[in-house]
């Protein structure tokens, strides 16, 4: 096992190394570049020699395996170095970002677990009555409903029935906790009913897959509590399965929440990364993508750790 | 019945038995499955809706009428108008083109390249499946929505381009599931009986173990189209993808859907209500289509 977690972890970095590669090659194929943009503001007719100066002040008239090296021998030291729209340091840029699309992560996974889990389990125990339907109905259309549009509905429906409107400048939850939750459980919901849709089906055919083994019926042979050898024989194997799919959830919604913090106005990640494409930032892309796919890296990798851990039948192979 | 008719029948009494192996599926499928049932026909409806839009849709969806410009549901407009007085109902059912087009294609196209090169790894196996697997990862890390996002700026938001922004996310998540059936079919003997004989690579890849892998491919197919009527609905609300004035239920989110969401909430609430309903549809199929064909794949 050892041996194993050891090789999953060097292989961690060609991984990386390849997700840099390819966002580095497929920025550069966006047509138009920063310079041309930003230049192409003030007039139509500003001559090559300002462009070819501009270039060279990002660094790029250089050739591109230079840019590459630098770019990747900086982020190896985390310095992304700076922002080549605003010239302002990528760090400074993203921390804020982060924390945010962090905590509605973070939230969204707490919304998504607390109903995820009981309705699951519920469901399998109940199969194929009506609540076991219900249950799958709910969560097949959780999955069918676009969070976005669900945010819509959200800040519609509070704006017609109650005349309120959640705040709509972001207030970091150190600064003022209550302002900052006003804001975000809204976001969290709309993200958290989808996701919940996914585990929640996940734990219902765990649940279903458990307890039909072996274990289940000896234990209730030797007539154990049905609430322990649920609690304890069943939903404690059935977890693992159940545990993959919210860590790969989460780690997908750093970045991955593009259109629902469009819809609450909120300066995430996913926003930074859709305004950073458009102004052809290669720095700013470049360091948003390694850092989104990298945090996913991370949480495959501890997921696996997870698993050693909770499993002993996968410790000790 | 197939023995009382006319020798001059033979081939016609071969469709009719295959008709009738195929009529009896659908039945079992309908009766053991209604909820599977109820997605097929909402998924038939749609494609119908689809085909007739020029008939059904009451107006035209591109034509602007001022005069009537963000009016309520009524008699004449039965889902009310948006910001340009175009009519909301029209609009929607010409977008179900758009959504389906983009399903379909993405789908399609995704679920076959990701099988083929699921299958091709795990036939050839050594370093080239190796190889296969650490690309895949990377494509794997990206969000979907980011990668899409970044296809759409390289390749720009025509149509076609859409669909293959969505359908580069979805291969390698393909093949993966299907390499790992694939696997466990290159030790079926059949295989080793085809190699023995002499056939070539692609004749056992493709005349004998793709047709094995039918179950899970069929059944990422469906998972896919969802996801990606839901993908380019999103991408369309973020303004890359479907351009106006052509029809699509992302585009009709966007903008002034939001901007007058109190006093005209139809436009916010309908074309929300269509991606919902369509995307259900397939899944609620692709799930009874799951349960009937694999139920170990559960980890779509």
């Amino acid at each position: 096992m050892k041996k194993y977690l050891f090789k999953r972890f060097l292989l961690m970095f060609p991984t990386l190394l390849g997700v840099a590669v390819l966002i580095f090659v497929l920025i550069r194929i966006v047509p138009g570049d920063v310079v041309e943009l930003r230049l192409a503001g003030d007039s139509s007719s500003v001559s090559e020699k300002v462009l070819a100066e501009e270039r060279a002040k990002h660094g790029l008239d250089k050739p591109v395996w230079q840019q590459f090296a630098t770019w990747v021998w900086g982020a190896m030291r985390l310095d992304f170095g700076k922002s080549m729209w605003t010239g302002a340091p990528i760090s400074e840029e993203i921390k804020l970002r982060f924390a945010l699309s962090l905590q509605l992560a973070i939230m969204a996974t707490a919304v998504a677990v607390v109903i995820a889990i009981p309705l699951g389990v519920i469901s399998a125990l109940k199969q194929d009555t009506w609540i076991d339907y219900t249950v799958r109905i709910a969560s097949i259309a959780g999955l069918a409903t676009p969070s976005f549009w669900l945010g819509i509905v959200f800040i519609l429906c509070l704006l017609i029935f109650f005349k309120w409107l959640p705040p709509m400048v972001y207030t970091p939850f150190w600064v003022n906790p209550w302002q900052n939750m006003l804001q975000l459980i809204w976001p969290a919901l709309a993200v958290g009913y989808r996701y919940s849709a996914v585990a929640t089906r996940m734990t219902r055919s765990a649940m279903l897959e458990v307890l039909r083994e072996d274990y289940i019926r000896t234990a209730r042979a030797k007539g154990l509590v049905e609430k322990l050898i649920l609690s304890r024989h069943a939903l404690k194997n059935a977890l693992l399965p159940v545990v993959t799919v919210i860590c790969l959830e989460f780690a997908f919604l750093l970045g991955g929440l593009v259109v629902t913090e469009q819809v609450f106005n909120l300066n995430g990640l996913g926003l930074l990364f859709v305004q950073a494409v458009a102004h052809r930032d290669y720095t700013l892309v470049q360091a948003l993508v390694l850092i989104v796919a990298g945090f996913f890296i991370v949480v495959n990798f501890a997921m696996d750790i997870l698993y050693a851990w909770l499993d002993p039948r996968i410790r000790f192979r | 019945m197939a023995i009382s008719s006319a020798p001059g029948d033979v081939v016609l009494v071969g469709e009719e038995t295959r008709f009738r192996r195929w009529s009896a599926a659908v039945r079992d499928f309908c009766v053991g499955r209604p909820l599977g049932a109820i997605g097929a026909a909402i998924v038939v409806v749609m494609l119908v809706v689809a085909a007739l839009a020029g008939l059904l849709a009451p107006y035209d969806p591109v034509t602007v009428d001022f005069a009537a410009m963000l009016s309520k549901p009524s008699s004449q407009h039965w889902l009310g108008t948006d910001a340009f007085g175009r009519d909301v109902l029209s609009r929607l059912i010409y977008g179900s083109r758009t959504a389906l087009f983009v399903g379909f294609g993405a789908a399609f196209i995704g679920a076959t390249v990701g099988a083929v090169l699921g299958v091709g790894s795990a036939y050839f196996g050594g370093r080239l499946d190796l190889y296969t697997q650490r690309l895949m990862d990377i494509f794997l890390s990206f969000p979907l929505i980011i990668l899409a996002l970044a296809i759409v700026a390289i390749l720009g938001n025509a149509l076609h381009n859409l669909v293959m922004a969505i359908t580069i996310p979805m291969i390698p998540r393909c093949a993966l599931v299907i390499r790992s059936s694939a696997l466990s079919i290159r030790e079926m003997p059949y295989v080793d009986a085809a190699r023995a004989a002499g056939f070539g690579h692609t004749r056992i890849i493709l005349r004998h173990m793709l047709p094995n892998v039918m179950a899970p491919y069929l059944i990422l197919l469906t998972a896919f189209l969802g996801q990606a009527i839901l993908l380019e609905s999103s991408l369309s609300f973020l303004g890359l993808g479907v351009q106006e004035p052509t029809a699509a239920w992302g585009l009709m989110l966007r903008g002034a859907a939001v901007e007058f969401a109190e006093t005209a909430p139809w436009m916010a609430i309908f074309p929300g209500l269509a991606i919902s309903l369509a995307v259900f549809a397939f899944n609620l199929f692709g799930d009874s289509l799951r349960d009937a064909l694999d139920p170990k794949l559960r980890s779509l």
